[in-house]
């Protein structure tokens, strides 16, 4: 049985093959193997919410998925929603708004929010409360980044 | 932490993971991994090898067969949770929902998986025992059914063999008098309860029978309370609270005497759904 396997995946739309211990996580591999340090590491068994990514559309836990079953898989990291501008508007509105203290939640804060904000319907407060709970931010308190998404959503939607 | 050293293997079919199942006693079956991997990285589980069942055909998807809704083990919450089949044919799934874990976790964990690793404080395995569902294994001989009373042993113990793979869950198809009741009490939402509360029941005339009450968070498994049941029935809110016959032991969140508080909170809410329209 296989300790190690070939895996082949693309990584913010570009082609990555790599050879990676069975037991490498998702966010280990982006961080060690492809330097992609976007991608933080909190607590390593799924409470925090620092790791989030996406993988073929959906957000996942990057501390929760292994390495080896992203084989063939689609992986977006803050890295690529950043230089795609996919998430410029909330990055803005996070920083006019002091939305992140530190910032070491903000990576996964983001993906977290633009997977909401991509739904294309306006969410309450409670909503958006709801889809970050699984986001931990030891700095704010939340009411800046739910205002600072809430500002996103509405801009987006075309409300003043 | 990181996870200690495991050999992986992706199986094609039921017969290879059950197969790799009994080649490899200490072997462990990857699903969603959203609990899975978790004791991994904490080091507090160390199995030699995993099979992830990912790529198994036809293990996903909700369908109506005979009478019952049939939940394949693989399905994403998240899938459950934008069913138009669990919304209107399992209400207590569809209400369930939302309260397990938190939206990255429900794209990625699986109804099975929660079922097979019954977790005591956690929202399916209540459900399933509230709507008196079963499960469906595939085992080195053949497929098994099981029924949710038989199903739960104790801490994180099932009636599934070494061998066995969970393949899905039934619960039966809600009718015109089907009532759902469901709620939790937790720190965080969509963290594990401090204590919660399936329940299900049918409307009869003014009042309500079959009632089904699961607790979660109260005991090693998920716990009916027959006696609070049957005082249910008869109309009899305060009555039923005060015949629960719980002695949940303290743990992390809460002592034992605050959770069994808790549950009368929680019974006096659900029965309030439970009496509602539907």
């Amino acid at each position: 049985m296989d300790h190690t396997l070939d895996i082949t995946l693309t990584v913010n739309g570009e082609r990555v093959n790599e050879r990676v211990e069975a037991r490498k996580t998702l966010v280990d591999f982006l961080r060690e193997d492809l330097a992609l340090t976007g991608s933080h590491v909190g607590c390593e068994h799924g409470v925090c919410g620092a790791c989030t990514v996406r993988v073929d559309g959906a957000i996942v836990r990057g501390c929760l998925m292994l390495a080896v079953q992203c084989d063939g898989a689609a992986v977006v990291t803050i890295e690529g929603l950043s230089d795609s501008g996919e998430v410029a508007d909330l990055q803005a509105a996070f920083e006019q708004r002091n939305a992140l203290q530190c910032g070491y939640c903000t990576p996964g804060m983001l993906t977290a929010a633009q997977e909401l904000l991509k739904r294309g319907a306006m969410p309450s407060r409670d909503e958006i409360r709801e889809h970050i709970s699984g986001n931990y931010c030891r700095c704010t308190g939340y009411h800046a980044i739910v205002d600072a998404i809430e500002a996103v959503a509405k801009a987006r939607a075309g409300r003043p | 932490m990181k996870p200690a050293p495991f050999a992986y293997a992706k199986a094609r079919s039921l017969d290879e993971a059950v197969a790799l199942l009994g080649e490899h006693e200490d072997a462990r079956l990857l699903a969603g991994g959203q609990s899975l991997i978790a004791t991994l990285n904490m080091r507090l589980s160390a199995p030699s090898l995993l099979i992830d069942i990912n790529g198994v055909g036809g293990l996903d998807g909700m369908a109506l067969k005979d009478g019952m809704v049939e939940i394949g083990a693989l399905t994403r919450h998240a899938a459950a949770e934008r069913s138009d089949v669990i919304a209107q044919h399992a209400p207590l799934v569809a209400r369930a929902m939302p309260h397990i874990g938190h939206a990255a976790i429900r794209n990625r964990g699986t109804i099975g998986g929660s079922i097979a690793f019954a977790d005591p404080a956690a929202e399916l395995p209540a459900c399933l025992l509230a709507l008196g569902g079963e499960v469906r294994t595939h085992g080195p001989k053949g497929k098994r059914t099981i029924k949710a009373d038989d199903f739960f042993k104790g801490l994180f113990e099932t009636a599934l063999g070494p061998q066995d793979v969970l393949t899905a869950i039934r619960v039966p198809v809600a009718g015109k008098d089907t009532r759902a009741g469901f709620a939790e009490l937790a720190r965080r939402h969509g963290d594990y309860a401090i204590v919660g509360l399936a329940a299900s029941a049918r409307a009869n005339g003014k009042g309500l029978s079959d009632v089904r009450l699961a607790f979660f968070g109260v005991g090693a498994t998920p716990v009916r309370t027959k006696k609070a049941e049957t005082v249910l029935a008869s109309g009899d809110v305060e009555g039923a609270v005060a015949a629960l016959d719980l002695d949940p032991p303290d743990d992390v969140q809460a002592t034992g005497a605050v959770k069994k508080h808790l549950a009368g909170v929680l019974l006096r809410r659900v029965a309030k759904q439970l009496m509602e329209a539907r």
